[in-house]
C-alpha cells in the first residue's frame, strides 16, 4: 500500500498561524486537536449533531468536525481558546457560565461558548426563546440547559443587554 | 468515524474543476460538505476524489429580478435565509430554509448542496419541485438546465451525470394572486422532519385556481401532489398518491396521520397567504 498523500496547510487560528501537514481526510476537528494542540475543541458525536466541536470560522459557527483542514486554509478560526480577552480575563459569556453554573461535566462547553459569543454578536439582547434558539443546535448530556440559557441572559446583560427579568433570579440563586 | 482516504483538489478554476470531474469517474463535490461528511465519516460513501468547490470564484450570488431568484453553487442556507430581497421574489425560500437543521449547519451548508443531494427528507429539494424550479449543471460537454421534475431519481440519486457540476438553482418568483405555507413537524426543531408540508396556491379574485403540496420525509424522493379539484378534502387527495414510509422515526400510518393533518392546514393557510397578497396589490 502506498502511503497516503500529505498537504502542506496553513491555518490561521486566534491569531496565529500554524503550519500543518495533514491528509486531506484530517478532519479540522482532529487537525486543531492534534496538529495544532489546541484541545479546547471538544470531539463528541463527529457527524455534525451534538455541537460539541463548534468554532468561528470567519466569525460565524461552524461544525470543526464537518470540515476538513485543507478546506480551512483562507478561513479565520477561532476556538475556545481564542475567546479569552487579550489580557487573560475570561470573556462575557464565559463568566457568564462561572456565575450561572452554566457548566456541568464541561465537555459540551466549548461549543455552547463559541455559539453563544457568535449569537450575542448577532442579537445582543436575545429573549429567554431567542437565548433557547440559539443554542437549539447544541446538546448537553447533562441536560443542564436551564443554567446555560441562563448564562445567555446573563453574559448579554454583562455586554450591556437591557433584558433584566432574570437578574433576580440570578442573584437570589447565588445568595 | 474518520472518511476513508481520497485524493483532494482544490480548484480556482471552473474549468480545472470540470475537467476534474470529467477524468476521475469516482469524484464527489464537495461545497458545504454538510451532508456529504457525515456519510463519508460513516463510510456510507468513499469517493476516490474530492473536488472541493469552495475556491472558486463568482458562484456564491443570490441573484433576484422579478422572474425570481437565482442561487449560486457556493450561496450559503444562511446567507440566502438573510436575503430580505430574495423573501419578498418568493417567500416559501425563507419559510422553509428556517427549518433546515440549526443556525450553525445554515452557516456552512449550501443550498444548491442540498438540492443535489436528493434528499428527500430535506426541505429544499421539495421545495424546488414544488415551485416547479430548475438547477443549472456544467460539465466539459457544456451548460444544461434540469427541470425539479426530472432531477430527483431516488433516495440520495440526483440525474446529474458523475461529471456535472451543480451551478445555480432557479426558483421561480410568487405569482401575484398566489400565497405559500410550510409547517413541520419534528422531534426537535432543526431534526429532520417526521413530515414536512408546503402549499402553494393561486387564485384569481377569491377563487383559487391551482392548489399544489409537497412533502418532506414521506417517501423516497420529494412528492408534489396536485390538490386543485379537491379543495374541501386534500389530506384525502394527498394520501391517495402518497405511500408514506416506514422507519426508525415513524410508523406509516403515523405519517399519514401527519400528513392528513397538515395538508389542510398548510392549504388554509397558503389560501390565506395568497388573498392577503392580492389585497396589498388592489387595495379596495
Amino acid at each position: 500500500m502506498t502511503s497516503e498523500k500529505l498537504h502542506d496547510v496553513r491555518l490561521h487560528v486566534n491569531g496565529s498561524v500554524h503550519e500543518v501537514r495533514v491528509p486531506a481526510r484530517r478532519l479540522l476537528s482532529d487537525a486543531l486537536r492534534h496538529d495544532c494542540g489546541l484541545t479546547g475543541t471538544h470531539v463528541g458525536c463527529e457527524h455534525g449533531v451534538c455541537g460539541a466541536c463548534t468554532i468561528l470560522v470567519d466569525g460565524a459557527p461552524v461544525r470543526s468536525c464537518l470540515m476538513f483542514a485543507v478546506s480551512a486554509v483562507d478561513a479565520e478560526i477561532t476556538t475556545v481558546e481564542g475567546l479569552t480577552e487579550a489580557d487573560g480575563s475570561l470573556s462575557p459569556v464565559q463568566q457568564a457560565f462561572s456565575d450561572c453554573h452554566g457548566l456541568q461535566c464541561g465537555f459540551c462547553t466549548p461549543g455552547f461558548l463559541t455559539t453563544i459569543t457568535a449569537g450575542l454578536r448577532d442579537n445582543p439582547d436575545p429573549s429567554e426563546d431567542e437565548a433557547r434558539e440559539m443554542i437549539a443546535g447544541n446538546l448537553c448530556r447533562c441536560t443542564g440547559y436551564q443554567n446555560i440559557v441562563k448564562s445567555v441572559l446573563r453574559a448579554s446583560q454583562i455586554q450591556g443587554g437591557t433584558k433584566g427579568e432574570m437578574q433576580g433570579e440570578i442573584q437570589e440563586e447565588r445568595g | 468515524m474518520k472518511p476513508a482516504p481520497f485524493a483532494y483538489l482544490r480548484p480556482t478554476t471552473l474549468e480545472e474543476a470540470l475537467a476534474a470531474l470529467a477524468g476521475e469517474q469516482g469524484a464527489k463535490v464537495l461545497a458545504g460538505g454538510q451532508s456529504l461528511v457525515p456519510l463519508l465519516s460513516m463510510r456510507l460513501a468513499a469517493p476516490s476524489m474530492l473536488v472541493d468547490v469552495n475556491g472558486l470564484p463568482d458562484l456564491d450570488h443570490v441573484h433576484c429580478d422579478p422572474s425570481g431568484v437565482r442561487i449560486g453553487a457556493l450561496a450559503r442556507h444562511a446567507h440566502v435565509l438573510g436575503s430580505v430581497e430574495a423573501a419578498e421574489v418568493q417567500p416559501l425560500l425563507a419559510l422553509a430554509l428556517s427549518h433546515v437543521a440549526h443556525p450553525t449547519i445554515r452557516n456552512r451548508g449550501t443550498t444548491v448542496g442540498s438540492i443535489v443531494h436528493a434528499d428527500a427528507a430535506a426541505e429544499m429539494p421539495m421545495v424546488l419541485r414544488l415551485l416547479e424550479g430548475s438547477v443549472d449543471v456544467m460539465s466539459v460537454r457544456g451548460r444544461r438546465t434540469i427541470p425539479a421534475a426530472e432531477l430527483f431519481a431516488g433516495p440520495l440519486e440526483s440525474t446529474l451525470a458523475h461529471d456535472e457540476l451543480a451551478v445555480e438553482a432557479f426558483f421561480p418568483a410568487l405569482p401575484a394572486g398566489a400565497g405559500v405555507a410550510f409547517q413541520e413537524i419534528a422531534r426537535r426543531h432543526g431534526d429532520y422532519a417526521l413530515v414536512g408540508v408546503a402549499a402553494l396556491v393561486e387564485t384569481d379574485g377569491d377563487e383559487v385556481t391551482r392548489a399544489r403540496v409537497g412533502f418532506v420525509s414521506v417517501s423516497d424522493v420529494p412528492v408534489v401532489v396536485d390538490v386543485t379539484h379537491a379543495l374541501d378534502a386534500p389530506a384525502t387527495a394527498a394520501l391517495a398518491e402518497l405511500d408514506p414510509a416506514e422507519d426508525i422515526h415513524a410508523t406509516a400510518a403515523y405519517r399519514a396521520h401527519l400528513v392528513s393533518v397538515l395538508t389542510p392546514r398548510v392549504v388554509a393557510a397558503a389560501t390565506d397567504h395568497a388573498r392577503s397578497r392580492a389585497r396589498e396589490v388592489s387595495p379596495a
